[in-house]
């Protein structure tokens, strides 16, 4: 068969020379998908896992005989700067269950974006203490929604219990502007944690 | 040669075949476990004449013609991202791709941070966008 090498002199084009990775958490139906679409050119992705002990007793696997993995589906956007610099951004599900997910993505990443609904801020304390216990450097945007009652960001940290550092960005996911904001913050934030 | 699909979906089964098929059984990577934005590139040897490379991993190692990522890659392909990962571990340990090294502390024995300098650049581009 014909194997051929990869070619650095070939045309450069926007070939990756660098990959770096931002994780966006959050609950269902909370804009984890319009966020990365809306900075990002968004594909699809989605990964296999085998069932953990721990998400067996979630998954109701009665009548499935042997069923043993799970499939997540992931919101995958990919944005190219010049010099080859690539950032992914990946999206996925809040259930602790798909957690396993979040250890690999945030592994050497960036951070992560903590997108909240402030209608349903609860949902998301599990997922800010799994990036304060790893010491994933992370922002939380809350995304507003027509209807909800406006809070501030400061409102919003104390609801949260976050510490004084982490980031609380207001965003509407929809526009682009808004998107990518949230993605200045986090990178600004993480550049502070790394020479902190 | 036999397709993969020949070998392991019987006639009545449909046309789906169970991820861990595709990866003869296995669940885990045994080795090197590539990251999902690992940049991989072929190499260009030839697979050893007891190699017996499956239609994904002669899929996987065309596209890595160009420096590729697992993620890119199971985006690609359609295949899920585990088994994207499993079978460029088999091509990893045929020598048949290898890693592109990133400039900055990535490696295992770095806190696995990126590289300030990487953010830096990422910043001013994002802030011109």
């Amino acid at each position: 068969m014909n194997s051929a090498a990869y070619d650095p002199t070939a045309p450069a084009e926007d070939l990756p020379a660098h990959t770096l990775k931002i994780l966006v958490a959050g609950g269902f139906g909370v804009g984890k998908t319009t966020l990365v679409g809306a900075v990002s050119e968004i594909r699809p992705l989605r990964t296999e896992e085998v069932l953990t002990d721990a998400s067996v007793g979630v998954d109701d696997l009665g009548g499935v005989e042997r069923k043993t993995t799970t499939t997540v589906a992931m919101d995958f956007g990919r944005l190219t700067f010049t010099g080859g610099v690539r950032l992914y951004l990946f999206g996925t599900p809040g259930q602790e269950r798909f957690w396993f997910m979040w250890d690999q993505i945030a592994y050497g990443s960036v951070g992560a974006i903590v997108l909240v609904d402030t209608r349903r801020l609860p949902t998301s304390f599990a997922s800010i203490d799994f990036f304060e216990n790893r010491g994933i450097p992370f922002v939380v945007a809350a995304n507003v929604f027509d209807g909800a009652r406006r809070y501030t960001p400061e409102e919003i940290a104390d609801a949260l219990d976050l510490d004084p550092d982490v980031p609380v960005v207001l965003c509407d996911v929809r526009h682009y502007d808004s998107a990518k904001n949230v993605l200045i913050r986090l990178v600004e934030h993480a550049l502070q944690s790394a020479t902190a | 040669m036999e397709t993969p699909r020949e070998r392991w979906v019987g006639a009545d089964a449909g046309p789906i075949v169970r991820p861990y098929a595709v990866t003869r059984g296995r669940t885990r990577p045994r080795g090197l476990a590539v990251d999902l934005v690992t940049l991989l590139v072929a190499t260009g040897r030839t697979p050893g004449e007891r190699v017996w490379l499956s239609r994904e991993q002669r899929r996987l190692l065309e596209l890595c013609r160009r420096p590729s990522t697992p993620a890119d890659l199971a985006s690609d392909t359609d295949l899920p991202l585990r088994v994207v990962q499993i079978l460029l571990e088999d091509l990893h340990h045929y020598g048949l791709v290898e890693e592109l090294p990133q400039a900055g502390p990535s490696g295992p024995s770095s806190t696995g941070r990126p590289d300030p300098k990487i953010l830096m650049r990422v910043l001013d581009e994002l802030r011109r966008l």
